[in-house]
């Protein structure tokens, strides 16, 4: 029946990266050793990035693999090993009576709702798309040139704003994970 | 004929409940930070999906600005983990309480 109205190979890639990205969700959340979890969290990332490749955005599902498979996963290995905390956690315990079922209620809800709200909307806006001056999008190797032609000319105070967050991020963790020895000598001198 | 947009969209809706699930139940704050990250990764799904169903770049434009601002935010919440450890020797929520009444 799916057969006859989409093409084989799109919905074989579709659910391949279905299977990806809700198998590692649920690995995250589920797993006990931190490392785990973060492992769980790369293959929800590569199940992303092919949902991104199916629809074209070519660029993102690159970045999606370089910065977040890449650079965020290992920075959580890094503090993960840092810290020492690669141990079990306890999962088993409920420390606040009622938080799951409780917890688990308030997603479904919420879910439930934005998927309702889905069936029945329509998205017609008949706006004509801002950033591509009313063009429609041109799939295939012009995806990079239209995102960065976008986003360094329609988008270009928010990317510099984006610099300048990056820079204060940078310094505030630096600052922050070194507060605490800078403390400890000052009170060792006094 | 590609697949159409709602199917992506509903998959990125249960990525978010599966993010925000692990979320609001996890005691780890390492395990709560990649939830968010779980989380934002549903919304770029959607971002993407939107800007092929509507022809608009806006919407992976945004994506790329949900990457930088999740990189930042990632760098700060591990640092302040980092922090906390230092003084609690523990990465887990339940110890940050002394504002119980």
């Amino acid at each position: 029946m799916i057969d006859s109205i989409h093409s084989l190979p799109d919905v074989i890639t579709f659910v391949v990266a279905t299977l990806l990205i809700l198998t590692g969700a649920v690995g995250v959340i589920a797993a006990k050793n931190p490392v785990h979890s973060a492992l769980s969290l790369i293959m929800t990332f590569f199940g992303v990035s092919i949902a991104f490749i199916e629809q074209g955005a070519h660029f993102l599902a690159a970045v999606e693999i370089i910065v977040y498979a890449g650079a965020i996963v290992v920075l959580f290995l890094f503090v993960i090993m840092f810290l020492g905390v690669d141990r079990a956690d306890e999962v088993s315990v409920d420390p606040l009576v009622g938080q799951r079922p409780l917890a688990l209620a308030g997603v479904v809800v919420t879910i439930a709702g934005v998927v309702t709200m889905m069936s029945r909307a329509g998205w017609v806006t008949g706006a004509p798309a801002l950033s591509t001056g009313g063009q429609p999008m041109q799939g295939g190797n012009e995806n990079i040139k239209e995102l960065g032609t976008a986003v360094f000319t329609t988008y270009i105070y928010a990317f510099e704003a984006t610099a300048a967050l990056l820079i204060i991020a940078v310094v505030g963790a630096v600052i922050l994970a070194r507060k605490e020895r800078v403390v400890d000598e000052q009170e060792g001198v006094a | 004929m590609t697949i159409p947009a709602s199917w992506f969209l509903i998959v990125a809706a249960a990525l978010f409940g599966v993010g925000a699930f692990g979320f609001l139940t996890r005691r780890s704050a390492l395990i709560m930070f990649m939830c968010v990250e779980l989380m934002l990764n549903a919304v770029n799904l959607t971002f993407v999906t939107f800007s092929r169903s509507l022809g608009d770049i806006a919407g992976q434009a945004s994506v790329f600005f949900v990457l930088v601002v999740a990189a930042a935010e990632v760098t700060v919440g591990l640092g302040i983990v980092v922090a906390v450890f230092r003084r609690r020797n523990s990465a887990s929520v339940d110890e940050l309480s002394e504002l119980k009444g």
